[in-house]
C-alpha cells in the first residue's frame, strides 16, 4: 500500500497549486498515515469495527488519486423536491456547486482554505489521510445575528465513474454570535466499493444554533467514515441527527466540546440496517465547564446478519459542576445472526453532576405482538407497527418541523 | 457517642499495619527457571506440576505487560522480587495448632482470625496463608467426615493429584494473560476445596491471606470444585503490613461448578492502601474466574474492596452449562490516592443462562474508580438474560468515577439491560438526617450504607457486620 500511497500522493500534488510549505505539511501527514495505517481492532476506538479488515475484505486495493481537473454534470433531478434549500454539491469528491440563493449575500462568507492546511482537533490516522489528500477545503462563515432562512443541503453524490477510490472531504463551519444554521447531509451513491473519509469542523460562538442531519438512506456498497468536531461557546446549542442505513459500512463520530456555560448538545441516531451491513456511531461529549447539558438517544433495528455498534462517552471535567448528561441506546435484534455491541462510557471528575446511561438490547416484545394481533392485525403488520413506533421516538426528537417531515417521508415512517 | 468516637479513633489508622518479626526462608531474588525449580523442589512437587509451571513461564516470557487499564503505576521490576517466602518454622509442617509458631498464632489473633479451636463456635473453617504458604487449616476432621477436602493447594497436589490435575488451569489456562501466567509459573500456595456430589458444605470455608515479608510478591492460587448438586460458601480476607514500597499481589482463583452445584465466593479485601499521600500500598492484580460447567449451576461473586493502592480485577463467570446463573455484587470504595479498576465479565455460552451485576462505587479524596465490565451473549446462548446496574457516588471534585461497560449481544432471543448513574449525596438527604440529630459523618455513613445495601445483603452474616464497619471507616475524613 505504501508505494501506491506515495505514487497517488505525487499525482495529487501535481494537480494542486500549493506552496512549498503546504506540500511539506501534506507530506508530514502522509508520513503519519503511512506509519499508522488504517485503524484496526487493536485500537480501542475501533475495537468493534476493524476498518483495516473491512477495507481489505470489501475493496481490496484502494487508489488514493482522483482526477479533479474535469467537471461533472450536476443532475438537478436528484435535488430534494418540495423544500426550498441552499446547496453544496459534491460529485465524486469534487465540489461542483455552492449555492446560497435564498440568503443575504453579505451575511455568508465562503472562504477557500485549500491552500492553508488547518490543524484538525484529531490525531487519528484517518485525519492524517484526510489532511494529506483533500484537494479543496472551504470554510463557511455565518455572520453575527444571521439566521439562514432555508436549510443547507449538502449532496454527497458518487457515480459509477469511480471504483475502489478513497475520497477525502473537509468542510469548516463558523457560526458567529446569535446565528443559526440547519444543515442536511444527503448521501446518494450509485458507485460501489469506495471509501469516503469526511471531516467537518464546527465552531459555534455564543448563542448560536447548529442543527445537523445526516441521512444515509440509499442502498450502496461504499464504506464511509465521517467525523464531526463541534466546539461550543456559551449558550450555544448543537443538534445532530444520524440516520445510518444505506452504506455497506458506515461509522459516524461526533466529538463535542462544551466549552461555554449553558451550552448543550443533542445527539440522536437511528440504525436501520440489514444484510451484512456493519454500522457504528461513536460519540464523545466533553463537558468542560459548569451548567452544560447533553442528551443522546440511539435506537437500532437490526435485520439479517447486520451488526451495529454504539460507543458513547460522556466526559465531565472537574470544573464542570452541575452537568446534566444522559445517554440511552436501545436495540431490537430481528434475526438470530444480527449483533449489537455497545460501550456506553462515563468518565466523571466532578461530584455535583447528574449523569446516567442506559443500554438495552433484545428481541421484539412478543407480548406486544400478541396484543396487536388479538386486535386484528396480522403478524407482519404488528411487527411493522412496533418497529415504526420504536424509531419514530427518535425522529420526533428533531426540533425542525420542515426537516422532520422530510426525514419522515424519506424513511417512510407513518404516524 | 464517646464509644463510637473511640472506636473510630482506633480504626482510623490501618489497624492491620503491624509486621510480625518472624524468621523467613526465601527463594533467591529474581525470576528465572531456577527459582521456579526451587519453588517446585521445596514443595516436593511431582514432575507434572513442574512442567505446568515451566510451560507457564515459557509463555510468560513472550507476554507483554498490559497497559490499557485506567490506573497507571510505575514499572514493576520483576527481577527485584522474592517469589517465595515462608516462615522458617514451617519447614516441617506442624501436625496441629499447638505445634505452630506462637508468633504466628499471635499474628492471626491480632487479625481476629479464629485459628484456635476454642473459637469453634464461630463455625468457620479457616485456611490461613502467611506470605507464600498456608500455615494452618482448621476444622479439617469435621469436613473430612462429609468427604469435603479443604486443604492448602500444595497438600492437594500431593494427596489428590487426580483432582488437581483435572481442574487446575481448566478455567484460567497457563496461556492466559500476563499476571495470570506469572501466577501459574510461580504460585506458592493457596487453598483447595472439593465438595463431593450432593454435599451441602455445613460451614463457611474461609481463607485468610497475610503478606508479611517485604519485597515479596504474593502469588496464591485457589481452586474450588463443587461436584454435582453440591453447595459451598467461601470467604476470603486479606491484610498486609504498612510499608513504604508497593507490593505486588497477583493471585489466581478458579471456581468450577458442575451440574446443579452452587458456589458463593465472598471477598473482603482490605490490603494496606498506602498512606494519605499515596505512598506505599498493595497492587492487587488478581485474576478470578468461575466456570459454570454443568447444567443449572450457579456462581456468585460478592466483593467489598476497600484496601489496596491499586485494585485491578474482574471476577468473571463463564456460563457454559445450560440454565446456569452468574452473579456479581460489588462495593468498591476508594479514598485518598487509591485507584480501582474493577468489574466483571459474564460470558454467556449456554442456553437460558442468566447473569446479574450490581456494582456500587464510592470515590472520595483524590481517588479514581472505574467500573469496567463485559457482558457477552454468544449466538448459541438462546433465551439468555443479563441485568446490569452500576451506581457511583462521588465525594468532592478531586476524585473520579468512571463506567466502561462493554455490551455484546449476538443472540436475538436474549435480552440485555444496563443502567448506570453517577451522583453525589444529595443535600436534602443529608439535611434530613442531620435534622434528626445525626452528625454529618454519621449521616454520610448511614446514606452510604443504604447505597451499598443491595450488595451487603449478599454477604454471609459474619462478614456483613465487618464489611459494614469497613465501609464507614474507609470514608472517615472524606466529609466536609
Amino acid at each position: 500500500m505504501k508505494e501506491q500511497l506515495q505514487k497517488d500522493f505525487d499525482n495529487t500534488i501535481k494537480n494542486l497549486n500549493l506552496s512549498q510549505k503546504d506540500i511539506e505539511i501534506k507530506k508530514f501527514y502522509l508520513e503519519n498515515f503511512i506509519n499508522k495505517g488504517f485503524p484496526n481492532r487493536r485500537k480501542e476506538d475501533w475495537k468493534f469495527s476493524d476498518l483495516n479488515q473491512i477495507i481489505k475484505k470489501n475493496i481490496g486495493e484502494l487508489s488514493f488519486y482522483s482526477d479533479y481537473t474535469s467537471t461533472n454534470k450536476v443532475d438537478t433531478s436528484a435535488f430534494v423536491d418540495g423544500l426550498e434549500h441552499n446547496k453544496i454539491v459534491f460529485i465524486n469528491g469534487r465540489i461542483e456547486k455552492i449555492d446560497f440563493d435564498y440568503e443575504k449575500k453579505d451575511q455568508i462568507e465562503i472562504i477557500d482554505q485549500s491552500e492553508t492546511i488547518n490543524k484538525f482537533n484529531n490525531n487519528s490516522s484517518l485525519s492524517d489521510l484526510n489532511s494529506a489528500f483533500t484537494n479543496k477545503s472551504f470554510k463557511i462563515v455565518v455572520k453575527e445575528g444571521y439566521q439562514l432562512t432555508k436549510p443547507l443541503i449538502i449532496y454527497h453524490t458518487t457515480n459509477s465513474k469511480i471504483w475502489s477510490k478513497n475520497i477525502n472531504l473537509r468542510l469548516n463551519f463558523e457560526l458567529y454570535e446569535n446565528s443559526s444554521l440547519r444543515l442536511i447531509d444527503l448521501f446518494k451513491d450509485t458507485s460501489e466499493k469506495n471509501f469516503l473519509n469526511i471531516f467537518y469542523n464546527f465552531d459555534l460562538k455564543e448563542n448560536s444554533v447548529l442543527k445537523n442531519y445526516k441521512v444515509d438512506k440509499l442502498e450502496n456498497n461504499n464504506i464511509k467514515y465521517s467525523f464531526n468536531n463541534i466546539d461550543q461557546d456559551k449558550n450555544s446549542i448543537s443538534e445532530t441527527f444520524i440516520l445510518s442505513s444505506g452504506s455497506n459500512f458506515c461509522k459516524n463520530e461526533i466529538n463535542c466540546n462544551l466549552n461555554g456555560e449553558y451550552s448543550s448538545a443533542f445527539v440522536n441516531g437511528i440504525f436501520s440496517i440489514n444484510n451484512n451491513k456493519h454500522h457504528e456511531i461513536r460519540t464523545i461529549i466533553n463537558h468542560l465547564t459548569e451548567n452544560t447539558k447533553s442528551y443522546q438517544l440511539i435506537k437500532s433495528v437490526l435485520e439479517d446478519s447486520s451488526r451495529a455498534v454504539y460507543q458513547g462517552k460522556i466526559f465531565v471535567n472537574s470544573k464542570a459542576q452541575k452537568t446534566d448528561g444522559y445517554q440511552l441506546s436501545k436495540a431490537i435484534l430481528l434475526n438470530k445472526d444480527s449483533e449489537f455491541n455497545a460501550k456506553p462510557e462515563l468518565e466523571i471528575y466532578a461530584d455535583d453532576v447528574k449523569c446516567s446511561h442506559g443500554s438495552a438490547s433484545g428481541s421484539l416484545n412478543e407480548d406486544s405482538i400478541f396484543y396487536l394481533m388479538s386486535r386484528g392485525l396480522n403478524y407482519q403488520q404488528s411487527r411493522e407497527l412496533l418497529i415504526n413506533g420504536f424509531l419514530l421516538d427518535v425522529v420526533e426528537k428533531i426540533t425542525d418541523p420542515e426537516v422532520k417531515n422530510l426525514i419522515k417521508n424519506m424513511i417512510g415512517i407513518k404516524e | 457517642m464517646d464509644n463510637r468516637q473511640k472506636e473510630i479513633d482506633n480504626l482510623k489508622d490501618y489497624k492491620y499495619g503491624f509486621t510480625t518479626d518472624i524468621e523467613n526462608t526465601r527463594a533467591p531474588k529474581g525470576l528465572n527457571e531456577d527459582v521456579i525449580r526451587f519453588i517446585s523442589n521445596i514443595k516436593n512437587e511431582p514432575q507434572w506440576m513442574l512442567n505446568f509451571r515451566l510451560k507457564a513461564f515459557e509463555r510468560f516470557k513472550q507476554l507483554k505487560e498490559p497497559d490499557w487499564q485506567k490506573p497507571k503505576y510505575p514499572k514493576i521490576d520483576y527481577q527485584n522480587l522474592y517469589y517465595y517466602s515462608a516462615p522458617k518454622s514451617m519447614k516441617d509442617k506442624p501436625k496441629n495448632l499447638d505445634d505452630l509458631d506462637p508468633k504466628l498464632l499471635e499474628t492471626y489473633k491480632k487479625l481476629g482470625i479464629p485459628l484456635q479451636e476454642q473459637k469453634r463456635l464461630n463455625g468457620i473453617a479457616v485456611d490461613a496463608v502467611f506470605d507464600s504458604v498456608s500455615v494452618a487449616t482448621t476444622f479439617r476432621e469435621e469436613l473430612t467426615k462429609q468427604g469435603i477436602i479443604f486443604c492448602p493447594i500444595s497438600e492437594a497436589i500431593q494427596n489428590h493429584p487426580e483432582l488437581v490435575k483435572k481442574y487446575l488451569g481448566s478455567v484460567i489456562p497457563v496461556t492466559d494473560h500476563f499476571f495470570a501466567t506469572l501466577n501459574s509459573a510461580v504460585f506458592t500456595d493457596g487453598s483447595f476445596a472439593y465438595i463431593p456430589e450432593g454435599v451441602r458444605c455445613p460451614m463457611e470455608l474461609s481463607t485468610y491471606f497475610r503478606i508479611n515479608a517485604s519485597n515479596t510478591g504474593q502469588f496464591e492460587r485457589t481452586l474450588i470444585v463443587a461436584d454435582k448438586g453440591s453447595y459451598v460458601s467461601y470467604l476470603e480476607g486479606c491484610t498486609a503490613p504498612m510499608r513504604d514500597e508497593n507490593q505486588l499481589h497477583a493471585a489466581n482463583v478458579e471456581l468450577v461448578a458442575l451440574d446443579d452445584a452452587e458456589i458463593k465466593y465472598s471477598t473482603v479485601q482490605n490490603w494496606y492502601p498506602g498512606d494519605k499521600d499515596g505512598k506505599g500500598g498493595i497492587y492487587n492484580f488478581v485474576t478470578k474466574r468461575g466456570l459454570c460447567k454443568g447444567k443449572n449451576s450457579k456462581i456468585s461473586w460478592t466483593q467489598v474492596e476497600t484496601g489496596s493502592a491499586i485494585t485491578w480485577k474482574y471476577p468473571s463467570c463463564i456460563l457454559k452449562g445450560d440454565n446456569s446463573v452468574g452473579e456479581f455484587y460489588s462495593i468498591a470504595i476508594t479514598n485518598n490516592h487509591q485507584k480501582a479498576d474493577t468489574g466483571t465479565k459474564m460470558m454467556h455460552l449456554g442456553k437460558n443462562t442468566k447473569s446479574k451485576i450490581i456494582s456500587k462505587g464510592i470515590s472520595a479524596g483524590f481517588s479514581d474508580m472505574t467500573y469496567r465490565g463485559l457482558v457477552d451473549i454468544s449466538s448459541k446462548a438462546a433465551n439468555s438474560n443479563n441485568y446490569t446496574q452500576c451506581d457511583s457516588l462521588l465525594m468532592g471534585n478531586k476524585c473520579g468515577a468512571h463506567t466502561v461497560p462493554y455490551i455484546k449481544n449476538k443472540n436475538s432471543e436474549s435480552n440485555i439491560a444496563h443502567e448506570a448513574t453517577t451522583s453525589k449525596i444529595s443535600e436534602e438527604q443529608l439535611h434530613y438526617c442531620q435534622q434528626r440529630g445525626l452528625s454529618a459523618e454519621e449521616a454520610v455513613g448511614l446514606i452510604v450504607n443504604g447505597f451499598c445495601k443491595e450488595v451487603l445483603q449478599q454477604l454471609p452474616m459474619e462478614f456483613a457486620v465487618e464489611a459494614q464497619k469497613l465501609v464507614g471507616i474507609s470514608l472517615e475524613g472524606s466529609v466536609g
